[in-house]
């Protein structure tokens, strides 16, 4: 591993001008993927800026019903928080369907949306990746993808995003508060995540050096009627074959709201918009879903080893769709 | 540690830093190179080899300790981000010549064979017990609104984190469940 400096900024505005100041800093979190990625020599930072201290690790109720997260605040704090559990079930289930209890105590909000892939050619050095090293090829394309993307991907780049909260998040059409070097902002979660094209390497629309800060989670009534549904090889403790999260808000039969947001498919937390549409406004029925799953997947793309994904993804909207229906 | 003919031989000051930390209740203080992990501060810092080193990626949960009195994997966590904090080790549990509730139930089960993982398994498992008794839900948690029962099932998913290559998961499962059920 490269040697590396440590600081422990005092505010958020020392944190981003350090990293503005230092080409090859990067910040810390709960480390969980950035210290592994130091260890496989695939990050090497030489300044490690230490956010985990900053005052972002509350969780507020907005005048408006919505939820702030701070970014440091914990996902196994997040999944026990009682508004979360009893307002956003969906969230609650994306968090606690994620790695291990050990993990979950020390992974944080802003490090989990901003995890990288774990595309296992991404992952080793001796393998050509252009994520990783942008001009150098992609292995995985003819290589060993079961576990890479159906949706989206490039030439370029087959990986997907790993994070299950980032699926959540994004069904709940969630705002990430973020600040860099002119300030902080406001990014919609849709437009924080970019699809691989010919820049894999850059995964978000964020400059380099900004934070996350915070997420906000707007009023969404019906997401006490959400779920969040995933497929593993095993039993617990992997990341998702399939994953699925669902709000539905029913008038009678009648599909009033639904969002859906897929993961393990595409390089992005996958909003599934177009199933949205066919599902609005329809009486709602198991065969309905399976339209719907079938309308967002049409432009599906399975590589060698993953054809499974899009009758797995299919599958687990239709049961996801169909428990919240009866409910 | 992979990453190819990086490791410093010597320790320069500028890579390096000076970390007091609570260890089992008595305060240590060390210089570290900012790369020690905690768990290779514990073993080859502060002589305390309890905690076991056995993927070094946050797989297989046998480094598994007590920060501030929640579990971590020790090997995802650079010693140099628990300045000031505390950390309880398998040591720690008990006294010297003591066993903890769940200690005893470990052995009363056969809980182990071999042994690597115990210590992890023993840490996890302390922690773990903490989350429930908070009313913390789990993966396989009905009801994410009312406390969950400490089912087998919910057992099995609060420890996924640990792996036990003997296979030693129905006494483990069994020694959680007692110690859990006569606190």
């Amino acid at each position: 591993m490269k040697a590396f400096r440590y600081h422990r900024p005092a505010d958020v505005a020392e944190a981003v001008a350090v990293l503005a100041a230092e080409p090859q800093a990067a910040y810390l979190g709960g480390g969980t993927n950035l210290v592994d990625l130091m260890k496989l020599g695939v990050q090497r930072p030489d300044v490690l800026v230490d956010v985990t201290r900053l005052p972002l690790d509350t969780v507020e109720e907005l005048p408006d019903g919505g939820l702030r997260i701070g970014a440091t605040v914990r996902n196994s704090d997040l999944a026990a928080h009682p508004v979360v559990r009893r307002d956003y079930p969906v969230l609650a289930r994306a968090l606690l369907a994620a790695a291990s209890g050990q993990l979950r105590n020390m992974a944080t909000t802003g490090g989990n949306l901003l995890q990288r892939t774990r595309c296992v050619y991404f992952q080793d050095t001796s393998k050509a990746c252009n994520k990783r090293e942008p001009g150098s090829g992609c292995a995985a394309l003819h290589g060993q993808n079961r576990d890479l993307a159906v949706l989206d991907w490039s030439e370029q780049c087959v990986a997907t995003h790993p994070s299950d909260l980032a699926v959540a998040l994004a069904a709940l059409d969630t705002v990430v508060e973020v600040h860099d070097a002119d300030g902080p902002r406001d990014v919609r979660i849709a437009d924080l995540y970019r699809s691989p094209g010919t820049h894999p390497e850059r995964e978000t629309t964020l400059a380099r050096g900004a934070l996350i800060t915070a997420v906000r989670l707007p009023p969404l009534p019906a997401a006490r009627r959400s779920t969040y549904l995933k497929v593993r090889d095993r039993a617990s403790f992997a990341f998702a074959a399939g994953s699925v999260a669902a709000v539905l808000n029913l008038d009678g039969d009648v599909v009033r709201d639904v969002r859906l947001a897929y993961g393990a498919v595409a390089h992005r937390p996958w909003r599934a918009y177009r199933a949205e549409e066919e599902l609005r406004g329809r009486p709602f029925s198991p065969e309905l879903a399976a339209r719907a799953a079938d309308a967002e997947l049409a432009e599906a793309r399975p590589l060698r080893h993953n054809g499974f994904k899009v009758p797995l993804t299919r599958a687990i909207t239709v049961r996801a769709l169909t428990e919240l229906a009866s409910s | 540690m992979q990453g190819g003919g990086e490791n410093a031989t010597t320790i320069d000051e500028r890579h390096s830093s000076r970390v007091t930390v609570e260890v089992n209740g008595a305060s240590r203080e060390v210089t570290l190179d900012n790369r020690t992990t905690l768990l290779d501060a514990l073993r080859e810092h502060l002589d305390l080899t309890g905690a076991k080193k056995g993927c070094d990626h946050g797989q297989c949960g046998s480094c598994t300790v007590l920060l501030d009195g929640r579990r971590v994997k020790s090997c995802l966590v650079f010693a140099v981000t628990v300045d000031g904090r505390s950390v309880v080790t398998v040591e720690g549990l008990a006294g010297p010549d003591e066993l903890s509730p769940l200690q005893a139930a470990f052995i009363a089960h056969d809980a182990f064979q071999c042994g690597y993982c115990t210590p992890g398994q023993l840490c996890s498992a302390r922690g773990m017990l903490d989350e429930v008794s908070r009313g913390w839900p789990s993966a396989v948690t009905g009801d994410l609104n009312t406390p969950a029962k400490l089912t087998d099932a919910e057992i099995r998913e609060r420890m996924a984190g640990n792996l036990c290559r003997c296979a030693a998961y129905p006494h483990i499962v069994a020694a959680v469940r007692q110690t859990a059920a006569s606190s």
